[in-house]
């Protein structure tokens, strides 16, 4: 009798991969860039902020007088309707994957969730960070135009300023992050985003007894000076820093959270 | 390898899902019965770190999901087909996949085609996609990464009959080969043709589980008379329990018993048999109509 070692039943070694690494953050950071342009909404979006500048530019070259044709009065008014819109690429971006339901595929791929959120804040910092250069080239491209046709053309600018433009774009996508963040629902993220800030505004205005706290509360009152070409205080300083923790940090740390533990389905 | 240790999750004072335990071998697949609502979904997302259970642990290839590197790379999951992005087309949410994943371009047309989404479809947004197109997208998404275990939660639904043959055969080989499948369905015949061993669950609880043959084994005897009232009489007498079935009447005993009952009481027989494929469709019946009916009226 030959007795033949047949392989016990079960024993087929599953494919062996070799051994897998998580992907790094820099990975994650290029796959959340790539989903803010990859839809129509995001390209829209980014696409109308374009124009939008070109369009203030334009205006300028059209009807503003010749001597006030510099380069800084190119760029500080593009910073605006960037400063509103792109913060709402930040929410989208963030609240999209709840409610077109992403979440679930995103969640499953990388499960320490906190690493996709990281990846996503540097994602919008990082457009927020190019909205300035494409501010510093629109109003290079006004500037040219200018002083070809008769404007005043003045290059001179700030190093200040342009720091400046840096901390209110990125505190501003931040700011519509961390709303998106909290309330993980589009809608509700853009408006109270749009509308909180401000609301807490009017009720500054109107409220006599908070009138001093809204001085530190208010951003719309503590980043102004941003917009300055005077030199920032320490004490505008403080109170932007004190608006930015109660609209920003608050937010971000108390979605993070939220955003950790909620169930995905 | 799946291994599930009572498993629970409570939403308030209710549990979806009441102390479930299983585990899935290499080279099955082992289907997931319940009716809608019983649970299979909060136990899928608990497995794959989703949901947090209240109580109880889950592992996949012997780690905690969320404890995994590179999950895509070891478990393919498909949760719901219709959470994709609707303005994305089908080859740019593979992409994203992919690119997370670490895996080369190459893979997503391969697998796009192998699960028959030609080039005019992969360029469409998943908006315009059936439901039938979006599994195939899911599944695609879950082979992604070739991984070693597959958690698909009603992966038929919506699929052509033409479709459904197509992902049996895929799973089957995809377990042959070595793999685990892990697939749920509220429908019997589905998992019927291609899973191993079945798990049943209801209302949050597992009702029964084991192979395919050991649960159709108990599925009883199909008997069948013209004078019905007198069969069930008989059956009575003999002390044998008979349940109504689409079939006539479905006899928890074997045949020989069944047919000696009827005899003794004279009582002409029109159908004898084992109750075979049937069995199983009144296993699942009779294991989850309480907990179904519940489940309708809360």
């Amino acid at each position: 009798m030959t007795t033949t070692t047949a392989p016990a039943a079960g024993a087929v070694a599953p494919r062996q991969h070799a051994p897998v690494r998580r992907p790094s953050l820099l990975r994650l950071t290029a796959v959340e860039l790539r989903k803010l342009v990859d839809t129509r909404a995001g390209r829209w979006l980014l696409i109308t902020i374009g124009l939008i500048t070109a369009v203030i530019v334009t205006l300028q070259l059209i009807y503003a007088k010749d001597a006030e044709q510099t380069f800084v009065n190119f760029f500080t008014p593009s910073l605006l309707p960037i400063g509103v819109l792109l913060p709402v690429l930040g929410i989208l971006s963030i609240t999209s994957e709840w409610s077109q339901r992403t979440a679930l595929t995103t969640y499953a791929l990388v499960p320490r969730r906190e690493r996709v959120v990281v990846a996503k804040l540097i994602a919008v910092v990082l457009t927020s960070l190019a909205s300035v250069l494409v501010s510093l080239a629109v109003a290079a491209a006004g500037t040219l135009v200018a002083s070809a046709t008769g404007g005043a053309g003045t290059w001179q600018i700030d190093a200040s300023l342009i720091l400046n433009a840096v901390i209110l774009q990125v505190t501003g996508v931040l700011m519509g992050a961390a709303f998106g963040l909290l309330l993980l629902n589009p809608p509700l993220a853009i408006v109270g985003y749009l509308l909180l800030p401000t609301l807490w505004g009017v009720l500054g205005e109107m409220v006599r007894p908070l009138r001093g706290p809204s001085e530190w509360l208010d951003t719309s009152k503590t980043m102004e000076p941003l917009f300055s070409s005077d030199a920032v205080t320490g004490e505008q300083w403080g109170r932007m820093v004190v608006s930015l923790l109660v609209w920003m940090v608050l937010p971000l740390a108390a979605g993070l959270v939220r955003t950790l533990r909620r169930e995905v389905s | 390898m799946i291994t599930v240790e009572n498993l629970t999750k409570r939403y308030g004072p209710h549990p979806a899902v009441d102390d479930v335990s299983f585990h899935c071998e290499p080279g099955t697949v082992t289907g997931f019965l319940g009716p809608n609502g019983a649970g299979k979904s909060t136990t899928m997302r608990m497995i794959c770190g989703l949901t947090a259970p209240t109580a109880g642990r889950a592992t996949v290839s012997g780690r905690p999901y969320r404890e995994l590197p590179n999950p895509g790379r070891e478990v393919g999951v498909l949760l719901d087909a219709s959470a994709q992005h609707a303005g994305r087309t089908g080859r740019e949410a593979l992409t994203l996949s992919a690119y997370t994943m670490g895996l080369d371009r190459r893979e997503v047309a391969a697998k796009l085609d192998l699960v028959g989404l030609n080039a005019v479809a992969a360029k469409r947004r998943v908006r315009a996609y059936s439901l039938g197109m979006r599994q195939r997208l899911g599944l695609a998404q879950a082979l992604l990464g070739d991984p070693r275990v597959l958690i698909l939660d009603e992966p038929a639904n919506g699929l052509d009959p033409e479709g459904i043959f197509w992902m049996r055969g895929l799973l089957r080989d995809f377990a042959d080969r070595g793999g685990t499948v892990l697939l749920s369905s509220h429908l019997l015949r589905e998992v019927e043709a291609v899973a191993d061993r079945l798990v049943v669950i209801g209302g949050g609880r597992i009702v029964a589980q084991g192979t395919k043959d050991d649960l159709l084994a108990g599925g009883g005897t199909l008997v069948r008379a013209r004078d019905g009232a007198a069969l069930r009489r008989a059956l009575d007498a003999a002390g044998l329990t008979a349940a109504d079935s689409a079939d006539g009447l479905l006899v928890q005993a074997d045949a020989e018993a069944v047919g000696q009952a009827a005899a003794d009481a004279g009582v002409a027989l029109a159908a004898l048999r084992p109750a075979d494929g049937g069995g199983l469709e009144q296993l699942f019946l009779t294991l989850t109509a309480g907990e179904s009916t519940k489940e309708a009226v809360r």
